[in-house]
């Protein structure tokens, strides 16, 4: 007998007989407060940042204002230009030495300050977490309430990897101590700007 | 072999002041932020319901959903195995990896694979595995488990790190600063990252429905040890399984909550297929797991989504260190899931509990776990692996608390010799709960007898 069918025999005659069925999952939704500034709130006390509203120079010029020292920068829109063209197809690991990421959210997410991302918007996935800094454009009129909400999304089947962002890397695994920038970038910065 | 002595072996953790205070702050802290997180939410309660609901029933019609999975897996691409237990798990991650000559492994941290000792397998078979979790790397540089399953290095203090990498990865001997200590480890983690040929993680969930998987963490390591190499292995444990996407909602809204007391953590990322050009490969692991399934009173623990809440609440847990329960799973979660993988070895660990019930209460998925912790009592009083101090004890107690006539002379007695013997009779190696406490200053008088002067005679 394969190990495959060795664990599902032994799973079959040990699965407890239960008659509970599968629940239904309420949406949970809810009128106030908006939106948008419950996300706002919510990520910022995860550690992210809102940037200002672009002015002339536009995002690129946003981008620089933001991380004057920045010497590559790398889009995954093509939005902003960056310093940077990013290769689809190039190995991720060439992507060592960008300083600040950038690429737009599919939507994001107000109970939990989460933006949704995937190989659609990042074309590299590892751009999100190799990068130094990673700037989030996202429409503020592209925000669900909830968790239960978001995973109606179909995205959540069709993707390959799909992953809700709730601010920069972090850890308080010494004494509790919280600092952001661990192994994937340092800060996130989400900058609302409609579609 | 000698059962594990968790008494013993807390006695240790206990003289080390400033680690046993920080230590019961440091949990407690992770206790009072999930409450607030908890109370926050007015569906709470119905969540947990919810939660529940839907691993009783994924458990109970197991061999459907893990059919279902494997089929959607495969077609999305990636390849599945399955392993009856560690060692088998442990061959075929060599398997894999030495059929793409991978030589380094970046892995995020996973309790599955500490449960399968899976590191020393490989590192024996000249394969370098990285552990990029900031905790579990403290560990593995230290030659020791972790001793909490989401804050693996919780019961060091910064002064332990330091010394750890000043020994290890040549951070400044005697610079204590945590922001310098988790720089130092970024540092000597990013090139492995970008050479590794291979990258293991473990997963949160696996959803029948899609063939995906998921994985939690804070520290981005996960989705670089996914996404940069070529090979990504998964390990999963068979009870991880829920059957839709849209069941996700739930339990993710609950797992850091109840972890770490943040809405959610810093990365929730969803694999369902291999990035092109790579290949994706998932380890269906049971290694005890369709056995305790079986068990009446125990099945119910495989419900566990390991947020760690109740290691945090349980006074016990707090005051002794996850490394005196000398199993992979400690605190009151440990005491029930251990038992079933090597009865004798872990018979004590059921008394390490005050039974007060509060990992129940927080409990994510209401796990009625200090029953359970109950019933492993009865289990080892009547499989004969109780100690023999503690079972003469019951024996005594037993025969006082059946007869009435003994009980009343034994209580009598009781507040005669606490008011009359000297502390040496008291404060011994037979009476351990004296050992940190005070015995309480005896009633004047017993309900009984207050009873049958006022009232008997009415």
């Amino acid at each position: 007998m394969t190990s495959r069918d060795a664990i599902l025999a032994a799973v079959r005659s040990n699965q407890p007989a239960s008659a509970q069925p599968i629940p239904a999952i309420p949406l949970y939704e809810r009128t106030s407060p908006s939106l948008l500034d419950k996300f706002r709130e919510t990520l910022m006390s995860m550690g992210g940042k809102f940037a200002p509203a672009p002015d002339a120079s536009g995002l690129d010029g946003l981008v620089h204002s933001l991380f004057p020292d920045a010497a590559v920068i790398c889009s995954a829109t093509p939005e902003v230009r960056g310093t940077r063209r990013l290769d689809a197809s190039a190995d991720p690991a060439t992507l060592a030495d960008v300083d600040v990421g950038i690429v737009r959210a599919a939507f994001g997410v107000a109970e939990t300050g989460s933006v949704w991302l995937s190989e659609e918007e990042l074309r590299v996935n590892a751009l999100a977490y190799l990068a130094q800094h990673l700037v989030v454009l996202l429409d503020p009129t592209h925000i669900v309430g909830n968790l239960h909400q978001a995973y109606r999304d179909v995205r959540f089947k069709t993707a390959r990897y799909a992953v809700l962002v709730t601010g920069p890397s972090a850890t308080a695994d010494i004494e509790g101590v919280l600092i952001h920038g661990a192994q994937g970038v340092r800060s996130l910065t989400v900058a609302l700007v409609p579609l | 072999m000698k059962p594990v002595d968790h008494a013993e072996a807390s006695s240790h953790f206990i003289e080390a002041k400033a680690h046993l205070e920080f230590h019961d702050r440091r949990l407690w802290d992770l206790r009072v932020k999930r409450d607030r997180e908890a109370h926050g939410i007015p569906e709470w309660e119905e969540l947990r319901n919810l939660a529940s609901a839907i691993k009783e029933h994924t458990l109970s019609h197991l061999t459907d959903y893990l059919e279902e999975f494997e089929a959607q897996a495969k077609n999305n691409g990636a390849h599945v195995h399955w392993a009856r237990d560690a060692s088998e798990h442990n061959q075929i991650v060599y398997d894999i990896l030495s059929a793409h000559g991978a030589k380094t492994l970046v892995k995020s941290k996973s309790m599955l694979t500490e449960e399968c000792d899976m590191r020393p397998f490989l590192e024996t078979r000249d394969v370098e595995v990285i552990e990029t979790d900031l905790g579990e790397r403290i560990q593995q540089l230290d030659n020791e488990p972790p001793s909490h399953i989401v804050v693996p290095a919780v019961h060091k203090l910064r002064g332990d790190v330091s010394a750890v990498f000043s020994r290890t990865i040549g951070s400044e001997p005697g610079n204590n600063d945590p922001s310098y200590l988790a720089e130092a480890m970024r540092r000597n983690t990013r090139p492995y990252f970008l050479s590794a040929e291979a990258g293991m993680t473990g997963a949160n969930f696996a959803i029948a429905e899609t063939g995906s998987f998921v994985v939690c963490t804070n520290e981005g390591n996960a989705d670089l040890s996914a996404n940069v190499p070529k090979l990504h292995i998964a390990c999963i444990g068979i009870e991880k399984i829920i059957p839709k996407i849209e069941h996700l909602g739930v339990f993710i809204r609950m797992l850091s909550r109840s972890a770490l007391g943040s809405p959610i953590t810093q990365y929730t990322s969803h694999f369902r297929a291999p990035r092109p050009g790579t290949e994706l490969h998932i380890v269906l692991v049971d290694n005890g797991r369709s056995q305790r399934l079986g068990m009446k009173d125990f099945w119910t623990s495989l419900k566990c989504i390991r947020c760690g809440a109740c290691m945090n609440t349980c006074p016990v847990y707090r005051r002794s260190g996850g490394l005196s329960y000398g199993a992979t799973y400690s605190g009151p979660i440990g005491i029930i899931i251990d038992p079933a993988f090597d009865i004798r070895k872990y018979s004590n660990l059921p008394y390490a509990s005050t039974l007060n019930g509060s990992c129940t209460d927080v409990c994510p998925v209401k796990i009625n776990i200090h029953d359970q912790i109950y019933k492993w009592r009865q289990v080892m009083a009547e499989r004969n692996q109780l100690p023999l101090v503690k079972k003469e004890a019951i024996r005594i107690i037993g025969k006082v608390m059946s007869e009435p006539r003994l009980y009343r002379a034994a209580i009598s007695a009781t507040g005669l010799a606490i008011e009359h013997l000297p502390r040496f009779a008291i404060y011994n190696w037979l009476n351990p709960w004296g050992r940190q406490r005070e015995v309480p200053e005896p009633p004047k008088q017993s309900f009984r007898s207050w009873y049958l002067e006022n009232r008997g005679r009415q």
